[in-house]
């Protein structure tokens, strides 16, 4: 089969339409783990499993979500779709705007579906990986590990465009970072620049962390949780902050969160996942109200809001334990061990992602005709 | 008589590019069995005041004004051998910010629990302290045969369970949960808050939890305090606070926090807050307040009370 052949049919097989800005086929992503003596004489060879073959497809224009617990791979998700790590197995397909993919096609590259070229191939490149930075953009979730310390302001904005020759002469520098600062409402601008990041609030250096991943007008950002370092008052902030950019700019999002009632501030949609696999995804709206797998139940469950009854009740939490390690994945359903609802098929074959309503899947055997 | 009661209490940092008032004339009570919630955004003090009430504060911070009474007892008066003896650990513990990761990583969590009961009781056998951190990780979940197990060989949930074992060690009447959860996961973190209600019903604990997330504080606290900038400015029972809080600061934390139903509403508080060297002169909330007059910028609201056991610090409701 043909790479084209082969793209087409997943595309078929898959919950993605064909038709989206990103598309992820069977995206896989292993880490090789240090092995102990008897791990190398026996020939074995560990690996954690941290993304472990997922679909899906962002539209244009769209927020969508990744929803799970720690490890459960959303990070890695994140930063192999825009070439911070190459994946370890799976498609990776970008429409990109009509300039830059004129100059992946001046570096020799190809679409290889529609008008879609294979994000694997261009990452292998220099040339092609420097210009997806103006492309593909991440915000880290750790604002204050994410700026350098003995930066001011005004250099860490500086840098990309230095290194991209984006604006040549310090004027133009000048006026590209002025706007940068104002357009993430650091005002005035030029009181901002001067700083360093320990004289800014966590909310400010946040501001810069966007400012900074906007700066060399990129399409698709990754947003690995921006807002989870920051006290509860003033994440609506950031989130209005990102909405707005986001029309301003005609930008699409992979919101990376762990807290379902943040992303049911700003997502259209939402995936969810676990130990590396997505178990739901469809409408945000649907999975918060009408959840369908289990583990996405439980994780609705343990939201706490603030009405003061709660403390009368024990939640009531339908799962056990805590998330395995992804070294060790469970055999079938992964979810298994944890689940109410197992039976015996449940731990020998995995469940596949099926639509279970229109647009809405879920990865669970209760749902299977 | 009230198991806690705090009066005007402050508590500077003489750091030296100022005096950081970080806990300016604070008072409130905690009764026997009673979860207190205590509120605000980062870097108001709460850590400051739950340090205090230890008689911890790290320096170059210190107590400065005002009294702390426990049981009676006057705690800021008392001589350091004492506090050690009699008081610090045995009738108040703390669960510390960020405990999880400062485990000893080579350690077995049953040596470190046990040490932390040899260090504050005497006649006590190294084996009898072990069995006990046995008794005390099933208290909190965990089983018993896991005292020989090292940090690293535990989750985060388990890691912050052991550190609520070695709060709980020698049976205090009082204990401060000081942000517990905000490392962990969702549904760990309600497993963590099952745990902590347990533990108030079934042995009648006494509690004050550090948030600054008030959806979190709802799933446990009976009265709830919402301190800004060094001060209290709110202060009820949760029924209070959450269905007609007064304060708009209190209005505010409350708009924003995220809810899984009903309107979906970007709410958030503008602006930050002060500098705590150098903070603003009258009502502290006054620069970001959305009712603030002249008098909020000139004088300092007092604490009035709005209805039964329902304090506020704003001129909203002083009477002139
Ligand atoms: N560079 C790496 N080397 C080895 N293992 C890794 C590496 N990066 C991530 N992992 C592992 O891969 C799994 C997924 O990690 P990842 O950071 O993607 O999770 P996450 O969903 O973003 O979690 P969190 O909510 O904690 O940020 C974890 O088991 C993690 O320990
Ligand atoms: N060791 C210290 N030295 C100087 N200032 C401190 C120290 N610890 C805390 N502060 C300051 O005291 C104030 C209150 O801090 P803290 O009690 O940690 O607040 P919270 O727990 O509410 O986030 C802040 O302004 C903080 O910067
Ligand atoms: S497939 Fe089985 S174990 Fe997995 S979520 Fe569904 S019911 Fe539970
Ligand atoms: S005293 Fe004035 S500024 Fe302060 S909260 Fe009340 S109305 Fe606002
Ligand atoms: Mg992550
Ligand atoms: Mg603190």
């Amino acid at each position: 089969m043909s790479l084209r052949e082969e793209i087409e049919k997943l595309i078929k097989e898959q919950p993605v339409k064909g038709d989206e800005l990103l598309i992820a086929l069977n995206l896989k992503k292993y880490f090789p783990v240090r092995r102990g003596l008897s791990d190398i004489l026996k020939g074995r060879r560990l690996y954690v499993r941290a993304v472990d073959g997922i679909s899906f497809g962002i539209k244009d224009g769209e927020v969508f979500c990744l929803v799970g617990e720690s490890g459960c791979g959303k990070t890695t998700t994140g930063r192999t779709i825009i070439g911070l790590t190459p994946p370890t197995a799976g498609y990776l397909l970008y429409r990109p705007r009509p300039e830059i993919a004129k100059q992946f096609r001046d570096l020799g590259f190809e679409p290889v579906y529609k008008d879609y070229f294979l994000l694997n191939d261009l990452f292998r490149n220099k040339k092609a990986n420097k210009l997806l930075r103006r492309e593909l953009q991440i915000i880290f979730q750790d604002p204050y590990g994410s700026l350098n310390p003995r930066f001011t302001i005004y250099s860490t904005l500086e840098e990309p465009l230095v290194v991209h020759g984006i604006a040549r002469t310090y004027e133009e520098r000048f006026r590209y970072i002025s706007k940068a600062l104002e357009d993430v409402k650091l005002t005035p601008p030029e009181e901002f620049m001067k700083r360093y990041p320990h004289q800014l609030s966590g909310g400010q250096r946040q501001r810069v962390v966007i400012a900074r991943a906007l700066i060399l007008d990129p399409r698709f950002i990754v947003a690995d949780e921006p807002v989870s370092m920051l006290d509860v008052s003033i994440r609506a902030e950031i989130l209005q902050l990102m909405l707005e950019l986001k029309a301003r700019r005609n930008l699409t999002y992979l919101f990376i969160t762990h807290d379902l009632a943040i992303a049911r501030l700003i997502c259209n949609r939402i995936a969810v996942m676990y130990l590396g696999k997505i178990v739901e995804m469809g409408p945000a709206d649907e999975i918060i109200e009408k959840p369908i797998h289990p583990y996405t139940k439980a994780l609705v469950a343990a939201i706490p809001e603030p009405d003061p009854s709660n403390r009368f009740k024990i939640r009531d939490l339908p799962i056990r334990g805590e998330v395995p390690s992804a070294i060790n994945i469970p055999p079938g359903c992964r979810f298994h061990p944890r689940c109410p609802h197992a039976f015996d098929k449940c731990s020998k074959e995995e469940p596949p992602l099926i639509e279970v309503e229109p647009g809405h899947y879920a990865a669970c055997w209760l749902y299977h005709k | 008589m009230p198991l806690l009661e705090v009066k005007d209490l402050r508590v500077y940092y003489y750091t030296l590019k100022g005096v950081v008032k970080a806990v300016d004339k604070v008072s409130f009570s905690v009764e026997k069995g009673e979860t207190l919630g205590l509120a605000g955004e980062s870097g108001c003090g709460k850590s400051t005041l739950g340090f205090s009430l230890l008689r911890l504060v790290p320096p170059p911070g210190r107590i400065v004004g005002g009294k702390i009474l426990f049981e009676g007892m006057d705690v800021t008066a008392m001589p350091e051998d004492k506090l050690r003896r009699e008081y610090r650990w045995k009738r108040v513990s703390m669960i510390f910010q960020g405990a999880m990761n400062a485990l000893n990583p080579v350690k077995t969590i049953g040596d470190q629990i046990a040490e932390a009961i040899l260090a504050h009781e005497e006649n006590v056998t190294k084996r009898e302290a072990l069995e006990r951190a046995a008794e005390l990780l099933k208290m909190v979940g965990i089983e018993p045969r896991r005292i020989r197990s090292y940090p690293h060989e535990l989750s985060g949930g388990m890691k912050q369970r052991v550190v609520i074992a070695m709060a709980l060690a020698l049976n205090p009447p009082l204990v401060i949960a000081d942000e517990p959860t905000t490392a962990l996961d969702v549904v760990v973190q309600a497993q963590i808050m099952n745990l902590l209600k347990r533990l108030k019903k079934e042995y009648g604990m006494s509690m004050i939890l550090i948030s600054h997330d008030l959806a979190l504080i709802a799933e446990i606290a009976d009265k709830v305090a919402i301190m800004y900038a060094g001060k209290i400015v709110e202060i009820g029972t949760a029924e209070q606070i959450y269905n007609n809080p007064k304060h708009p600061y209190t209005q505010g934390l409350i708009r924003s926090v995220p809810r899984l139903r009903g309107a979906k509403r970007l709410e958030w508080i503008p602006g930050q807050p002060p500098d705590l060297r150098n903070p603003p002169p009258g009502c502290r909330f006054a620069p970001r307040c959305p009712y603030a007059m002249d008098r909020c910028r000139r004088e300092e609201p007092p604490m009035v009370e709005v209805e039964p056991g329902h304090w506020v610090a704003c001129w909203l409701y002083a009477k002139r």
